[in-house]
Order: C-alpha cells, then sequence, then structure tokens
C-alpha cells in the first residue's frame, strides 16, 4: 500500500530569550493508510509537538507534512484532533457539539436530514445514543472522551489524531474506551496517530509502536511492528508470549535505552518546554 | 388489605418527615429567621438613634415616620391619578361638544400637567436607567470583544479606559449637559433633555465595567476551544458567534451585574443635578423645600433606592441563572 501520509525530516526549533531551543530534530516517518501508529516516549519528549504538527496547530521549523501529495499548511477537518481534555463545548450538548462539526464538514454535501443521520450514526458508533442531548457537565469523563472522539470521527478524517486520549481517565474506564476504539477501527479502518504513555494500551491497540526519544532534539528512536491478529482480547493476549515480548520490548526501551534520570534540572527543563510550548500556542492563536 | 397497606405508608411517611423536621428546622431557620432577626435589630437601633438626632427639620425620622410616609406618598399617587382620569375626561367632553357644535373643528388634546408623583418618579427613574445601562451595554460588549480578541487593541485602548472607569458621575455631568444643549436642538424634542444628560450620564460611568469584563472573558478561551475552531476551520464571524461569544457570557454576565448596580448609583446623583424627574431630583426637592415632612419623605426614598437596586440586581441574577452555561459558577 502507498504512503497517505509523510512526516518528513521534521525540525522543530522554539525560540526562547535564552536562544533557540530544539525540541524535535529530525523526525522522519511514512504512515500508509489504514495503519493505527502509536507514538510513545516519556513526557516533555515532543510527542504532543508532532501531533501539533501533522494537525497544523503548529508549523514545522524545517521539513514539512505531506498528506496524500499535499503539504499540510493549516489545520482541518481531514486531520480531526481528539484532544486529551475532550474539548467539548460545555454551553452545547453532545448532539450539538457533534452537529457543530457536521454542520461545517458538510455544509454543501449533506442535506439537513442527511446531517442528522449522520450526527446519530456517529454517536451510536461510540454507544452514547443515550446521552445525545446530554450536556458535557452531566456526562461522565469517559462519556465526554466517547464524545469527542464522535465529533472527530463525523468529520471523517484521512488521520485521525489522538493525543492521549484516555490519559485523563480512570483504569477500568480506559479499557472500556479502549475496546471500543478497537471494534470502531474494525468498521472504519481508519488512520490514526494516537499519544500515549502506557504501554500495554500501545501494543493492544497499534500495528506500530514509534518509540521517541528524549529531548532536547527528540528523534524517533526504534519502530516496533505490532503483528499480532485482530481483533485482538485483551484477556486472551495477556498470556501471549508473542504479546508479552513486544510490551517488553517497548518498557526496554523506555526504561533501559532512555532511561529518563529526574534530576531537578531535567524537571525544570520540561516545565520550560511546557512553558515555552504553551507561548507559542497563545501566539499562534 | 390495599387500605392497610396505605395506612402502613402514611404511617412510615409521617415518621420519616418526623426524623428530617430537625434538619428542615435547622434550614429555615437559617434561611428565614435570621434574616427577619438582623432586620428587626437595624430597626431597633435606627429608631433608637433617630430620637435622639435633632435637626433643624425636626427629629430625624425613624421607622415609624417612614412608614407613615410610604402611605402619604401612595395616596398622594392615587389622588393626582384621579385628578388625571378627570382632567382628561373634562378635555374629552368638551372636545366632543365643540365638535357637534362645528364639525370641521380640529380638537386639541393637552397633556395633564400636574406634579409627577413619586410612583412617577420611580418608573421615570427605572426608565433612564435601563436605557442609559441598555446603550452601555450594546456599546461595551462588542468594544469587550473586539478588545479581547486582538492584544494590539487592548494595549492601545487599556489606557483610555484605566482612566475613564474611575471618574466620578458629577464630573461628567456639566459636560455632559452642556453638549446635549448644544447638540440635541429640536422644536419638537422626543425627549427630555434633562432625561438625556441623566442617560448619557449613566452609560459613561457604567460602559467600563462591562467592557473590562468582557474583554477578560474573551481573552481568557480555552486554549482547547479556539484549537477545535480551528481544526474546523471556522471563519471568523462563525469563530465568534459559536464558539467566542457563548464561551464569555458568565465573564459578560458578571460585568453586566457589575455595571447595573453602578448606573443605579450613578443615576440618582445624576438626577439630581439634571433635575430629570426622578428619584434624585424627588430628594432633590424634597431637600429643598424643607417642610417637617422632609426628612421622612427622603429616608423613605432612600430605602425605596435601596430596594429597588436590590432587585435590580436579583433580576440580573436570575437572568444569569437562566442564560448562562456556566451552572458551576458561584452566583450570589
Amino acid at each position: 500500500m502507498s504512503t497517505l501520509l509523510d512526516i518528513s525530516k521534521i525540525d522543530m526549533v522554539f525560540p526562547t530569550p535564552k536562544g533557540d531551543f530544539t525540541a524535535l530534530k529530525d523526525v522522519d516517518l511514512k504512515i500508509k493508510k489504514g495503519e493505527f501508529i502509536s507514538l510513545i516516549g516519556h513526557s516533555g519528549c515532543g510527542k504532543s509537538t508532532v501531533l501539533n504538527v501533522v494537525a497544523g496547530l503548529y508549523q514545522a521549523t524545517s521539513g514539512g507534512v505531506i498528506l496524500n501529495g499535499r503539504e499540510v499548511s493549516e489545520p482541518g477537518p481531514e486531520r480531526a484532533v481528539v484532544f486529551q481534555n475532550h474539548s467539548l463545548l460545555p454551553w452545547l450538548t453532545a448532539y450539538q457539539n457533534v452537529e457543530l462539526a457536521v454542520d461545517q464538514v458538510f455544509a454543501k454535501s449533506k442535506s439537513a436530514a442527511e446531517k442528522k443521520d449522520w450526527i446519530e450514526h456517529n454517536l451510536r458508533l461510540v454507544h452514547m445514543e443515550h446521552a445525545m442531548h446530554k450536556r458535557p457537565d452531566e456526562i461522565s469523563g469517559g462519556m465526554k472522551q466517547r464524545i469527542g472522539i464522535a465529533r472527530a470521527l463525523s468529520m471523517q478524517p484521512e488521520v485521525l489524531l489522538m493525543d492521549e486520549p484516555f490519559g485523563a481517565l480512570d483504569a477500568l474506564t480506559r479499557a472500556h474506551m479502549q475496546d471500543s476504539l478497537m471494534e470502531i477501527q474494525d468498521e472504519l479502518n481508519n488512520t490514526v496517530i494516537m499519544i500515549t504513555h502506557d504501554v500495554d494500551e500501545a501494543v493492544l491497540l497499534s500495528d506500530r509502536i514509534v518509540m521517541m526519544t528524549n529531548g532536547p532534539a527528540a528523534t524517533i528512536g526504534e519502530i516496533l511492528n505490532i503483528d499480532l491478529e485482530r481483533p485482538r482480547d485483551r484477556l486472551a493476549l495477556a498470556k501471549d508470549p508473542k504479546y508479552n515480548e513486544y510490551r517488553s520490548e517497548v518498557l526496554t526501551f523506555l526504561y533501559e535505552k532512555q532511561r529518563k534520570v529526574e534530576t531537578i534540572s531535567t524537571k525544570r527543563d520540561t516545565k520550560k518546554i511546557a512553558k515555552i510550548e504553551q507561548s507559542t500556542k497563545s501566539a499562534t492563536a | 388489605m390495599s387500605s392497610l397497606i396505605s395506612q402502613f405508608i402514611t404511617k412510615k411517611n409521617e415518621t420519616v418527615i418526623k426524623a428530617q423536621m430537625p434538619a428542615y428546622l435547622v434550614h429555615f431557620l437559617h434561611a428565614v429567621t435570621l434574616p427577619i432577626v438582623g432586620i428587626l435589630v437595624f430597626l431597633l437601633i435606627w429608631s433608637a438613634a433617630a430620637n435622639n438626632i435633632n435637626t433643624s427639620l425636626g427629629k430625624f425620622p425613624g421607622p415609624v415616620a417612614v412608614s407613615e410616609q410610604i402611605v402619604n406618598l401612595y395616596n398622594e399617587h392615587n389622588e393626582s391619578r384621579k385628578k388625571e382620569i378627570a382632567f382628561y375626561e373634562r378635555q374629552d367632553k368638551r372636545n366632543a361638544a365643540r365638535i357637534a357644535k362645528d364639525p370641521t373643528y380640529n380638537p386639541k388634546t393637552r397633556a395633564f400637567t400636574g406634579k409627577e408623583t413619586f410612583v412617577d418618579q420611580i418608573g421615570t427613574s427605572l426608565i433612564t436607567v435601563l436605557s442609559g445601562f441598555v446603550l452601555a451595554a450594546i456599546i461595551a460588549i462588542p468594544l469587550g470583544i473586539a478588545i479581547g480578541l486582538s492584544k494590539a487593541l487592548n494595549t492601545a485602548i487599556n489606557p483610555v479606559i484605566q482612566i475613564f472607569k474611575p471618574v466620578s458621575p458629577l464630573a461628567w455631568l456639566p459636560l455632559v449637559t452642556m453638549v446635549v444643549s448644544a447638540l440635541y436642538v429640536s422644536p419638537d424634542p422626543m425627549v427630555a433633555k434633562s432625561f438625556l444628560v441623566s442617560m448619557i450620564t449613566v452609560t459613561l460611568c457604567c460602559i467600563w465595567p462591562m467592557v473590562i469584563n468582557t474583554s477578560v472573558g474573551v481573552a481568557s478561551l480555552d486554549s482547547d476551544w479556539i484549537n477545535v475552531s480551528r481544526v474546523l476551520r471556522l471563519p471568523a464571524l462563525k469563530h465568534i458567534q459559536k464558539i467566542v461569544i457563548p464561551a464569555s457570557i458568565p465573564a459578560i454576565f458578571t460585568g453586566m451585574r457589575m455595571s447595573l448596580g453602578i448606573a443605579w448609583m450613578v443615576l440618582i446623583a445624576a438626577e439630581m443635578l439634571a433635575q430629570n424627574p426622578g428619584l434624585g431630583k424627588f430628594v432633590w426637592d424634597e431637600f429643598q423645600n424643607g417642610s417637617s415632612d422632609s426628612l421622612s419623605r427622603i429616608m423613605t426614598a432612600v430605602i425605596v433606592i435601596g430596594l429597588i437596586g436590590f432587585m435590580l440586581d436579583r433580576t440580573m441574577m436570575q437572568l444569569q441563572r437562566m442564560l448562562s452555561w456556566d451552572k458551576t459558577s458561584e452566583v450570589r
């Protein structure tokens, strides 16, 4: 299969008062249609920066992202994002949150009745049809994230970008959400890039796991192909030697090869990066 | 059998209610009894203090004098209404008679020129304050949104806002009076000059909290929501309509409540000096009048002004509760 998304030699440099700070150096990755990619790495290594560059929310300092032969220069619904904190609009119901996206993306191509069907279809896909007319503050964290996913799916994206989508959820809800996501993935076969901290989540969901080195000047350290048959079942896999082998490979990368020495100074560095990212975010906004 | 069951249920319910009574009672005590106690203590101190204050217009009015004046003022209002109705009846009769005599006669209707009663003055004050407040909101909210969206505009306009914000209405008033007199020249004016002067003074003083609160609300928009809008490629106007305005509704309402409070305070001062026939003018006229009733009438006005201010604030709060999505924000 041909390449759908080409992340081509991305460098990301943030200017700071004390000189330039290189967050990413030479990140290069080709993704095929229908692939599920996980980005894993220690916090502060620039995973989110990669995702934001693909989303078009940041502009890479050098290199670029090519989707379907066209360079990405701004955000757009063909690269829908599921944010970590659901980012639903609190004054709209679940239905209206999805509607805002559908109205924008299918303004001309769908009739009012078709739009309604499409919104309801996507909410059904994430099992949220019963909470369609509830507002975000009336439902649980997992349900909010489901609606965030429904909103992203409703844009019919070519690439679905997920920034630690289940990071803020408790372990049981997270497992539930992972199963739901696999079920949706079986049906739609989307191209997905997901950021995660969770080794089990990465192995369970991905076709490939992209492991990133620690920053500054973070880049791709290793790529692990996950050759497990789908549909995958978490209980059966727990005893599968191949699954455990993959798992230990990721763990080895994270905790031996890229062991993060948490001294006070590096902590300060990660804080600094977060601050810089925040300021560039507001500057671009 | 069924009656037995229902009997049992009612009995059981009774015990449940009895068990909960103390909690209800405590709540009742807190919600109703304490404010009543507070008011009673205040009335006691007031009447005790009033008895010991002697002015050239007699004793300072206590609660009893004020309550008498409330009845008086209301009766005066009713009498004036009766006179007005009688006046129009006479006028209509006269006109009808003249038309009967001479069909080509073009009847003249003259407005009743009786003195405004206390109740009329409350009405005038409310209309003036609300017009000034609405005018301020029409200017302040779009301006606040623009300032909140653009950092450059904020840096440019903020000093001006900060300078005008603390200016007293009394300083504005002479200027407003002169400008209105110069520009509002019409042989058949739609509204009185004094009304315009008071209203514009109110607007000038209550515009600033709304501008500041709206701009802060817009500027502190959640960056995730901005990103959602960018991913959807919402056009600028749709971005403002669908994201910016709903997101800053809570902040806008906070500003509006503050502004309405300021507007009501400013209005009384403005009416006194502009001679707009509202509560401010009532206080001023009674002060100039200097009869033995004057002080108790002014004290009545003070209490009515306070009550109306309180009601305006509560109305605004209810509106906020109804219209704002942010039910978690503290409303008090």
